[in-house]
This record gives structure tokens, sequence and C-alpha cells, in this order.
């Protein structure tokens, strides 16, 4: 790490250290980037940032730090009092999808930019979305586990299932993982309609500004949205109400999208035909009662997990601090 | 009751003849091994996989024609049907939707690891021992779609969707598809990640993927079968799997159901399906119109809507 002496530019516009790094005489410094949070993703990571930027971390961060961008990692809280030892910071660049860990409001007040790694992960996720959504209504889980306890050929055929085609999906949140979503189960013969903050006028799907038309006009919800303060347990017992007995429910957003408690009663009375989670409440702890139900399906948060993802959020995160460096658009800004 | 066609029906338990209600109220019903009646009768409903062999045929000398009730028709004489010049029906379109769906299904838990995940969640293991480990992106992977039938067709529409590209093997090449097309099925694993069997099964087909097909597919490749267990030679495919020699394999068919290979339920790399890629209840009551129509097409002397080709 370099050191925190080392004067900033006033500018925007920085160079590539290798030059730094080959003696070359430079005008400009590269940019510098508060790291907030360890990266998880080890040596080549942080290799790639050093040869773009100079990287400083917290216990070297002067009294008053003039750091203009901060890099912040996984879920490292972002809170009042982080921002506050930052006075002059106007971008953050999250390697992450969701930003509840940041605070927003702060960052709006103060016209601080922030940028998310949702792009990255979208595809990803989106192909989670529709496996576990495939899973639940095709008993794939659980059909598996009933082979493998030997039941089979002991007990006959498992129950049949229930086709994907034809039936309505609602989205609840509409942004770059609920398009993919929609994008992907329309080829499977699925009907879409979603929810999100605000109507998209380029999206032709039909629109319902409240969950619960939503739920009464669809078959299955996918719940992909961000988690704010207004979202928070959006999917309450009124909105499973609406979906109805025949209704599936798919997490891949946050756990408290979800009233938790309120969906374990709803599914271990068989007042929703089942559940695919990725996500809960207070991970990685799981309700009991979920453990033993056949109609759930249940993910330790991985929808976002493959190598190619990491590699593709590394990516986006070293572009969206490049962008900030020369004065551009932030390539995924919230 | 005399005035209802007679349907002579061939079933072996654990199967049963699917809405017999319904039947019942249309034709007259008669087991195939009925000798008083098996001789005059002109249509058969071939319940499931009940064998209809050479010796069957020879016991239904009026017999014109098979109304069979699965998408495979592999467990039918088809040969001495040609030669005797008897039409048979499948399942149609009823089930490729469906056989499409889970096969993708099967593919994404693979992976993904979704199946495996469930397992480990519901053994306490999150909170114990962390994270599960990565899966792969599907995006970008090259598919080879052994059989470009119905069902492979209705696959590669959804795997284009999800970004993969896709490419195939089939008895033929198809004109009117652009996919790239592979005459040589090693060919066709050598130039794919995944590979998706859901070709009809039959002499030319038995064991078609073998211990080269595998080598060939390589390392990283995973295997996909909503065929027949037969298309695989099981053998192999097991060592293939226990030894790495294969990333993983999602499997809906066996050669020998409903025994699987022991050693398959060690592994975290395989999903493991009871032949029910197939099987939803929206599909059956499709399946139900489909086998009444084509039995009053053939008592109205229309044309079925179902026949399969025989040459």
């Amino acid at each position: 790490m370099l050191n925190g002496e080392t004067p900033l530019p006033q500018n925007g516009h920085r160079r590539n250290s290798m030059a730094a790094i080959t003696g070359e005489a430079e005008a400009e410094a590269p940019g510098v980037v508060f790291v907030h949070g360890s990266p998880p993703f080890g040596l080549p990571f942080k290799d790639r940032l050093l040869s773009r930027f100079q990287l400083i971390h917290m216990s070297e961060l002067p009294e008053s730090s003039h750091v203009k961008v901060m890099l912040c990692m996984d879920h490292t809280p972002v809170t009042s009092q982080t921002l506050y030892k930052l006075p002059s910071l106007e971008c953050i660049v999250a390697s992450s999808a969701g930003v509840d860990h940041i605070d927003l409001t702060t960052c709006r007040l103060r016209g601080i930019a922030v940028a998310n790694g949702s792009q990255a992960f979208s595809e990803d996720v989106a192909d989670y979305a529709v496996a576990l959504l495939m899973d639940v209504l095709r008993k794939i889980s659980a059909g598996d586990r009933y082979l493998r306890s030997g039941l089979w050929s002991t007990k006959g055929d498992y129950p049949l299932g229930w086709k994907l085609g034809g039936k309505r999906v609602g989205i609840v949140g509409l942004g770059n993982i609920g398009s993919e979503v929609a994008k992907r189960l329309v080829a499977f013969g699925c009907a879409i309609a979603y929810n999100s903050r605000k109507k998209r006028s380029s999206v032709s799907f039909p629109y319902y500004a409240d969950v619960c038309d939503l739920a009464a006009n669809s078959d299955i919800l996918v719940i992909c949205g961000a988690l704010t303060s207004e979202t928070h347990h959006i999917i309450n017992k009124d909105v499973m109400t609406a979906l109805g007995k025949e209704g599936v429910i798919i997490n891949v957003g946050r756990g408290s999208l979800i009233n938790q408690k309120e969906l374990v009663q709803f599914l271990v009375e068989g007042q929703i035909r089942g559940a695919g989670l990725d996500v809960f409440e207070n991970e990685p702890i799981v309700p009991r009662e979920l453990l033993e139900l056949d109609n759930v399906v249940l993910s330790p948060h991985n929808a976002v997990v493959t190598p190619e993802a990491f590699e593709a959020m590394q990516e986006l995160a070293i572009s969206n601090l490049g962008a900030f460096f020369s004065n551009k658009p932030l390539l995924s800004p919230i | 009751m005399d005035e209802l066609p007679l349907v002579l029906v061939h079933v072996l338990p654990p199967f049963e003849i699917p809405f017999k209600g319904r039947l019942q109220s249309r034709f007259q019903l008669i087991d195939s091994s009925d000798s008083t009646f098996s001789p005059h009768a002109s249509v058969l409903l071939c319940v499931g996989p009940a064998p209809v062999s050479s010796d069957t045929l020879r016991h239904l000398p009026s017999l014109q024609c098979i109304v069979g009730s699965s998408a495979g028709v592999d467990h039918i004489d088809l040969e001495e049907c040609r030669r005797r010049g008897i039409t048979v029906t499948n399942a149609g379109s009823s089930f490729c939707e469906d056989g499409a769906d889970f096969a993708i299904g099967l593919l994404i838990d693979v992976l993904r690891r979704i199946s495996a995940a469930d397992r480990y969640v519901r053994a306490g293991l999150w909170p114990m021992k962390g994270d599960y480990p990565l899966g792969s992106k599907l995006g970008g992977k090259r598919v080879g779609i052994v059989g470009l039938g119905k069902i492979g067709s209705e696959i590669a529409k959804r795997l284009v969707a999800f970004g993969c590209r896709i490419a195939y093997n089939s008895r033929n090449k198809k004109s009117s598809v652009s996919f790239p097309y592979y005459a040589n099925i090693c060919n066709l694993a050598a130039n794919s990640d995944i590979l998706i069997i859901c070709c009809a099964l039959t002499k030319e087909t038995h064991h078609l993927i073998d211990k080269d097909v595998m080598t060939a597919l390589g390392k990283e490749g995973v295997i996909i079968n909503v065929g027949r267990g037969g298309l695989i030679n099981e053998k192999e495919l097991v060592q293939c799997l226990v030894q790495g020699q294969i990333r993983g394999a999602g499997l809906d068919v066996f050669e020998n159901e409903p025994d699987v290979p022991k050693e398959l339920f060690e592994l975290e790399n395989v999903v493991l399906s009871p032949h029910k890629a197939i099987a939803t209840l929206e599909s059956l009551a499709s399946l139900q119109e489909l086998i009444v129509g084509n039995l009053e097409a053939f008592f109205s002397n229309k044309p079925l809507l179902s026949p399969i080709n025989l040459d």
C-alpha cells in the first residue's frame, strides 16, 4: 500500500501507474481509492486494482482525508459515521448487487454517487431464480432426495409436478436482475407482469403499482428487488393470500423483503404451493420448519456465486473507478 | 355396451389405465390378454412402457393401430408394425415443453449445485460450515443437443434466452435449423461444454454416449439425459463420474429403472430424478385429450392426431 502522504491530484484524470513503476516522469499520480472492507477475492483482484490505482485502507486514513472515491467490498457497512470521516467523498463503488448496507440517505444529501455490482451478477442470479422456480414446480430436489433414499424402488413413482409454461409470473423489482428473469421466462412461455418503484416506459409487460394486485393476478412471484425501508416485508400475509394456494414464491433479493414468520406459517399450513428461497432474514439461520418441507427449495445465498460473476464484478468495479477518475459517467449508478 | 368400439388395453403393473372413467364412457376396454376378444381387436391402447413385442403382435391378427401413451416408442416392435402396416401414435407434443423445462432445470441444478446446496442447508451445515462452494455460469456455454426433435428444439429455444450457444447431432441435418450440425457425436462432444440427450432410443442410438464421447466432452463437461437410460453406457458414465472425468450429470432415466447405480448416491455432482421429466398434471390432461382424440379419429376413419413415422 502506498502511504497516505502522497499528494492527491486535484482533477479527475489519472494515468496508469505502470508508468510510475517504470520510473517515467509522470505529471499525475494514480487515483487514490479508499478500500472499505477487505477484498475476499485474494490477490488477483488486489493486483489488478494496484496496477491502476493507489489503494488506501481505514488504518492509513489521515485525520481529514481528501479521498474522493471508496471501493466498498462485499457488504461492509457504510454508515453515516463512516461517511463523516470522509468529507471529500464523491463516489462509492460497491462490489455487491445489493446496497442496503450503505447509508443512501446521507449519500443523497451529500451528493455522493453510488455504483453497484448488479450488472455483473444479474445473469447468474436470473439463471438461479429460474432454476429455483423449476425445482419447486417440478420437484427436482425433492425427487433427488426421494431417489437417494432408495424410495423409487420401494415406493414407486414420485408425485407429478406442475407445468411452467403458461403460468403468470409477477416480478417484484424489475431492475437488472428482474429484467433478465423476465427474458428467460418468456422463452418458457410464461406471461410476465411486474411491480417496481416506478412504471418503466420502455417495458411492455403489464405494471401493477400495488404488490397485492400483482399477486392476485399471478401464479408465481419472483422477488428480485432491492431492500429499502419501503420494501422491508413488502411480501406479507396479505400478498400471499392474494397470491393464493396455488402460488409459488421465489426470493433471490434479500430475506427481509418477505415477512419470514408469515411465510413459514403459510408454507406449513399449505396456504401457498411452495417457495424457493436463496435468502433469509437471519442468515445463515434457516427456520427449522422449512427444513422438514418438501415443497420448498433452500439455498445458502448462492445466487450470485460463480467464478465468472466474480470476474465480471471485478471488471465492473475497476471500470467504475476508471470512469470516476476520467470524469466519465459511472457504468452502473444506482 | 356392445355399441361402444372395442379397445384392447396393454398395461403392466405398477401402471394403470389412465383416465379410465373417461375412456370407459366412450370405448369398451378389454385387457390385451383376453383371448376371446384379442383376435378381433383393431386398436391397442399401450399404457406406459408395457412391451409390444412381435410375440404380442402375433396374438393380435386384426390389429391396425397402436395408441401409445408415452413420448418414447422403443418398447414397441416398430419393424413388425411397419411390416404389418400397423400405425402407431405416441404422446405427440403433450410432453415436449415439460421435457425441455425439466432438462433445463436439471442442467442449472448441476451447474449451480442447487439440490446439493439444498441438502447442505437441510443438514444444518450452513451455520456450521459456512458458504457452499461456487457453481458455474450457464451463459456463454456451448450446448450440444443430441436429437433435435420436438423436445430438443424446445430446449434450444430456452437455452438461447440464457445466452448459450447451440449445436446438435441428429439422424439427419435439419435444413430449417441454423445451429451448427455435427454428423459425428464425438465431434459434437469435443466442441461442447454440455451435452443434452433427448433423442429416441433405437438400435442405432443404444449406448450412443460412451467413454469415447465422454472423453471428447472433457473434464469440465456436463451430461443431461432426459431421453432413455439405454442411450448412455451407464457403467462407463458412472466410472467417468466417480473418477471425475466429467464435471457432472443430471439424469432422469436409467438403464434399469427403478434401479440406480448406488455409486451415484454418494456423488454431489449428479442430480438424480425418478423418470419424471415429462410428468406434470397439466400435460397429463393434455395427454388424455390426445389419446381420446387418436382413438376417436381411428374409429371414424379420420387422420390420427400423433402418428409416428415408421420409415
